[in-house]
């Protein structure tokens, strides 16, 4: 265990601000096209793969595998990492309240949140 | 219709600065403008093109032409791909050559990191919240090195890559780097010396990471004919490609570049392969950086780089593919943490046969320069250049 680093608070926009909220509602909401299903990350209004179909927020399971991890070596040490959602997105994350050096790539985690400096929750991942 | 033929690169300079306090960006551009234009025996009256990426200080283009007293533009071009931007500049400074919209092309680059104090690699940069990629990213704390790190995790994890193979990346541009009076690392490192250097982001270490470096770089951009009748050896632009690769909403892979699709994209406008290569420079921000683009080119199978690059193959006089004989980002410079630059003009050096002596490539035909501007992590510009003696 190390002692952890307070992310800055990220910067929503008016398309972002559901998925901010959803933080707050211990959610991670991804995009789902509401036409031909295919979910992506990070949401967005127009769906990056298909010109046709809405885009609804659809909340996240939480479980998901590490697809790649760093420690980056600062005064507080952290993990940037991809986490693979069950759902199929690989989404860029920290890895929060764990030992580092026994990370493993392929291994399951489960979603948490961390308070930012503003207080807006940020979801990260920690193993499961 | 192709761009094989259409162009030369007439004019090239590298500034010799690596610390330049006492000097402002505007000056530096205006410096590199004036050593390239020299180097092809022409002057700023003669340039109807003008290329800068977004980076140059001002709006644009347009503060870069007004300081540097170009009054005969007549084409312009300031597309920013970081620092694979000068390779793409090239390309398309010829296919403007190729239409008749310009006939002699200016390309320039300059910046002062190093004297500004920018910690490039290891500092979490906010971008723009415009930016609609920063509110997701920014607050994880991504830095230049740790999204660089990403990669080479999963590349080991899938190919079995090890840290001693990343090693011989850097041991070989310090073989070069030794030769080149300019390089800010001139001292020949060894493999155990890069993986004992401290971890900045692991699996990297500090010696695998490129040079924070001011300075700056410009090439001239001409027609073969007017090429031709200038007294400096020509070299000719026989390929070029571009790709941009991104997070693809969420289905990324970070096994490869960019340039497995800009590589195949010039090689086939060259009619050459791989094989027919006799130098290469390679985008060297990271050891990761130079193996994954190496596979993503074509020189090895993917997955094989690790190999590739082990035992001094990148070592010009030692190994197969000759890379960055300057000693490249890795060892001699990083100008404005864009090294697209200077890939092109080392790879022009090797081409004339003014490259230093004891790394020359005896007899060079061809050669290929790729770039890499963004992050691999995240998204990214490539672009490739083929280029040959005539």
């Amino acid at each position: 265990m190390s002692e952890a680093r307070i992310p800055p608070s990220p910067t929503p926009d008016p398309s972002t601000l559901a998925f901010w909220e959803g933080a707050w509602n211990g959610q991670l909401l991804i995009g789902r096209n509401t036409k031909t299903g295919r979910v992506h990350y990070p949401p967005r209004p127009v769906c990056p793969f298909d010109d046709e179909g809405a885009v609804e927020l659809v909340p996240a399971s939480g479980r998901a595998t590490l697809y790649t991890f760093s420690i980056t070596r600062a005064k507080t040490p952290y993990v940037v990492a991809y986490a693979e959602l069950e759902e199929g997105p690989r989404v860029l994350t920290n890895i929060v309240d764990c030992d580092f050096a026994a990370l493993r790539i392929g291994q399951t985690l489960r979603l948490t949140f961390i308070e930012t400096e503003g207080g807006q929750p940020l979801p990260v991942f920690t193993p499961a | 219709m192709s761009l094989r033929g259409v162009a030369c690169i007439a004019g090239a300079y590298e500034h010799p600065t690596r610390e330049a306090e006492d000097k402002s960006t505007a000056q530096l551009h205006a410096e590199v403008a004036i050593g390239a234009l020299r180097d092809a025996g022409l002057t700023r009256a003669d340039v109807d093109g003008y290329f800068c990426a977004g980076d140059a200080p001002g709006m644009g283009p347009l503060s870069m032409a007004d300081y540097l007293g170009l009054n005969r533009l007549r084409h312009l071009d300031s597309t920013d791909i970081g620092g694979s931007s000068y390779l793409l500049h090239v390309a398309h400074a010829a296919e403007a050559i190729a239409l008749g919209r310009c006939n002699i092309a200016l390309i320039t680059l300059a910046g002062r990191p190093r004297s500004e104090g920018v910690a490039t690699g290891t500092t979490p940069r906010a971008g723009s919240p415009a930016q609609p990629d920063v509110q997701f990213e920014y607050p994880y704390g991504i830095t230049v090195a740790n999204l660089y790190a990403l990669c080479a995790r999963r590349h080991m994890h899938e190919f079995g890559t090890t840290s001693e193979q990343l090693a011989w990346i850097k041991v070989a541009a310090s073989h070069h780097a030794q030769h080149n009076e300019h390089a800010m690392l001139r001292k020949v490192v060894t493999v155990e010396e890069v993986v004992n250097s401290p971890l900045v982001a692991d699996p990297l270490h500090r010696l695998d990471c490129c040079v924070i470096s001011d300075g700056g770089g410009a090439l001239v951009v001409t027609r073969p004919e007017i090429a031709r009748s200038l007294n400096r050896p020509v070299v000719t632009l026989r390929g070029a490609g571009e790709a941009v690769k991104h997070q693809m909403g969420g289905q990324l892979d970070l096994t490869y570049t960019g340039a497995r699709f800009s590589g195949p994209r010039a090689f086939e406008e060259a009619g050459v392969t791989p094989a027919d290569i006799g130098y290469a420079s390679i985008y060297d921000s990271f050891t990761i950086t130079v193996l994954l683009q190496l596979e993503d080119l074509g020189f090895c199978e993917k997955g094989q780089g690790g190999r590739f690059v082990a035992d001094g193959n990148l070592i010009s006089g030692v190994g197969k593919l000759p890379f960055n004989t300057d000693g490249g980002g890795l060892c001699n410079n990083h100008p404005a943490n864009r090294g697209g630059m200077t890939k092109v003009i080392e790879a022009v050096r090797q081409l004339r046969g003014e490259a230093h002596p004891a790394v020359q490539v005896p007899n060079l035909a061809l050669a290929l320069a790729h770039g890499t501007g963004g992050t691999i992590g995240t998204r990214h510009g490539s672009a490739t250049l083929i280029l040959e003696r005539e």
